[in-house]
């Protein structure tokens, strides 16, 4: 019993220090009032202005393409890497992870200053610069999330279809890449939120005008952060709630 | 082999898509085009696309938040800036590496609006105002409470005379910091007489038990939530804490404080200085003046814009600080290097004790 009571409340402990902050951060959102300890009354006409702030619309929207075109990217790259590592010998295996890995452990601003002079001598700072980056780092969480279904994949069955008749394009479009699909969406979708959450990297290889929304959060930090930006963060959290509580319900519907 | 080719075309191929895909020389910039560098929040936005509408010249912008990151970025040549906004010693160290380019701002059409005065300060970083044109400026004072406090505020006797004990709130900055102490003592605020530098680091260190915390960005808010009576700030910071709570009040202590003046300078990498001297005229414009001073509340050198606020922005002491309050004001100058580390070491020892 006792120890029942105490692992709620240790359970309970840990959701209140994941949550307070956004709890607190949703409830700012709706202040009237531009300061963070000022209390001015509730409202909703920073959910109003945010639509008409171009800056914080264009990071967003820089962020969004960011996101969505480089996980895309490193899906499409990662997919074919995870495969050829997969095809090679044992050997060859520990040194490709070993090559791949060391971006995921290397630091962040590492990587970015790395990234950034590399860049400057081919060509100007600017989207493209920073989009190449985003996808570079994606592409190892891409092909560590479809090498274990890979490997738990029955090679037989692309063999038994080439067996009977069908071309080696067809085979692996029928039974490979269905096999793979919940690896690769794992893998885009971790990327979008390795994307989306990337500030050092991101602020090295940008060029100028170019915002995300984390560097643009890092430059209101001086003057305060304005309260469209907790509008927009509250939306987010909730989008994201939205799209898990979904899910879950599509898992148990089929678990059933 | 065969294959072992195969792969080496592919990777040619790669390679070279993605530098003809994105070509040009880094540096080549568009001669209808100016690279800005500001701080951030500091120039109306709207303000960018009028620019543009009215003069066809686009303005690719780029913000940083401390002089430190914008030397850095500067510096580092990764992005070639044509116009760079900075604070008054980073503006006399880019003047001292040969960095900034020699501009003649006299020949602008609106360059009449900034008021003289603002020139002659600028002098003490940049002789005879070849390099740097003002556009905003302001002062350090006190914050404070005006329920919570005993008598008038005019002194920096207040945060040293114990009478607010744990509820003052100091820069933590070395500079800011000892030139509360420095002004205090009747000393410059850049002194390099080490006698009167160890005399400032006792009277801080005295000074300790009474501080409720050294801040920042959050030394604004703290005295706007009331958890502090009075702290050491910037004058547009005073101003928004003003907007926030109107109990508080800014004040220049009558021992003088430290003056700061961030400028424009045109880099040695810009191409087309006509079409930077076309910004740097167009900011000067009465309207545009205007509207960037509604957008950040810092005192601006424009007279013309001073001319368009009404009665209540121009009394106040936190935008138009009066000539009486600035007279004993200075602007920083750099330290040689054996005065900086001994001021360092002085404030590395009052913090850790």
């Amino acid at each position: 019993m006792i120890e029942k009571t105490l692992g709620k409340i240790y359970i309970g402990l840990i959701l209140v220090f994941m949550y307070t902050p956004i709890l607190v951060l949703i409830a700012l959102s709706f202040n009237d009032s531009r300061s963070r300890v000022v209390w001015g009354g509730f409202t909703l006409k920073w959910y109003r202005t945010l639509f008409d702030n171009s800056s914080i619309m264009s990071a967003f929207g820089t962020t969004a393409a960011l996101a969505f075109v480089s996980a895309a990217v490193a899906s499409l790259i990662g997919l074919f890497a995870a495969i050829g590592i997969y095809s090679m010998k044992k050997r060859s295996v520990k040194v490709m992870l070993f090559f791949t890995n060391i971006p995921l452990l290397n630091a962040d601003i590492v990587t970015g200053i790395a990234l950034m002079l590399w860049f400057v001598r081919f060509f100007p700072l600017g989207f493209v610069s920073v989009l190449t980056a985003h996808i570079t780092f994606n592409i190892p969480y891409v092909i560590l999330c479809i090498l274990p279904k890979l490997e738990t994949m029955d090679i037989r069955q692309f063999e038994a279809a080439r067996d009977l008749g069908a071309s080696t394009a067809y085979a692996f479009t029928k039974v490979i890449l269905p096999d793979l699909l919940p690896g690769i969406l794992a893998g885009f979708f971790m990327a979008v939120t390795m994307s989306m959450d990337d500030f050092v990297i991101t602020y090295f290889t940008k060029g100028p005008g170019v915002n995300t929304l984390s560097t643009l959060i890092y430059g209101e930090i001086r003057k305060g952060i304005k309260p469209e930006m907790y509008a927009l963060s509250s939306v987010l959290f909730l989008l994201v709630l939205i799209i898990l509580i979904i899910a879950n319900k599509t898992d148990t519907v089929k678990e059933n | 082999m065969k294959k072992q080719m195969t792969s080496l075309l592919l990777v040619i191929c790669m390679v070279s898509c993605c530098l003809c895909g994105c070509s040009g020389a880094p540096g080549s910039s568009d001669s209808n085009e100016l690279t800005v560098f500001n701080y951030s929040e500091y120039l109306d936005p709207e303000m960018i696309e009028q620019f543009t509408k009215e003069t066809g010249i686009k303005i690719k912008y780029e913000e940083a938040t401390t002089p430190e990151e914008m030397y850095t970025k500067y510096i580092s040549g990764a992005i070639s800036y044509d116009l760079l906004c900075t604070s008054d010693y980073m503006v006399k160290r880019l003047i001292d590496e040969g960095q900034a380019q020699e501009v003649d701002f006299a020949s602008m059409e609106n360059f009449s609006n900034i008021d003289p005065k603002y020139l002659k300060i600028s002098e003490s970083f940049d002789p005879g105002n070849k390099y740097s044109l003002p556009y905003f400026w302001g002062t350090v004072g006190i914050l404070y409470n005006t329920k919570k406090v005993k008598g008038p505020i005019d002194s920096w006797d207040v945060l040293f005379n114990g009478d607010y004990k744990g509820q003052i709130i100091m820069q933590d900055s070395m500079r800011d910091s000892f030139m509360v102490a420095l002004k205090y003592l009747g000393y410059s605020l850049n002194t390099q007489d080490e006698n009167e530098i160890h005399e400032a680091a006792e009277l801080l260190k005295k000074q300790k038990d009474d501080v409720e915390s050294y801040l920042v960005d959050e030394a604004r808010d703290e005295v706007v939530a009331e958890n502090a009576t009075m702290a050491v700030v910037y004058s547009g910071e005073a101003y928004l804490g003003h907007d926030f709570n109107p109990d508080l009040e800014y004040v220049v202590p009558k021992e003088g404080s430290n003056l700061w003046v961030d400028s424009w300078i045109v880099t040695k990498n810009c191409k087309n200085t006509e079409n930077a001297k076309k910004f740097l005229d167009f900011l000067c414009r009465d309207d545009v003046a205007y509207a960037n001073f509604e957008y950040i509340y810092y005192s601006t050198p424009n007279k013309a814009a001073v001319d368009m606020m009404d009665d209540d922005l121009r009394n106040n002491p936190a935008i138009v600080p009066t000539d009486d309050s600035i007279k004993d004001c200075e602007v920083y100058e750099a330290f040689d290097e054996k005065t900086t580390s001994l001021y360092s070491d002085l404030w590395k020892e009052i913090k850790s004790e």
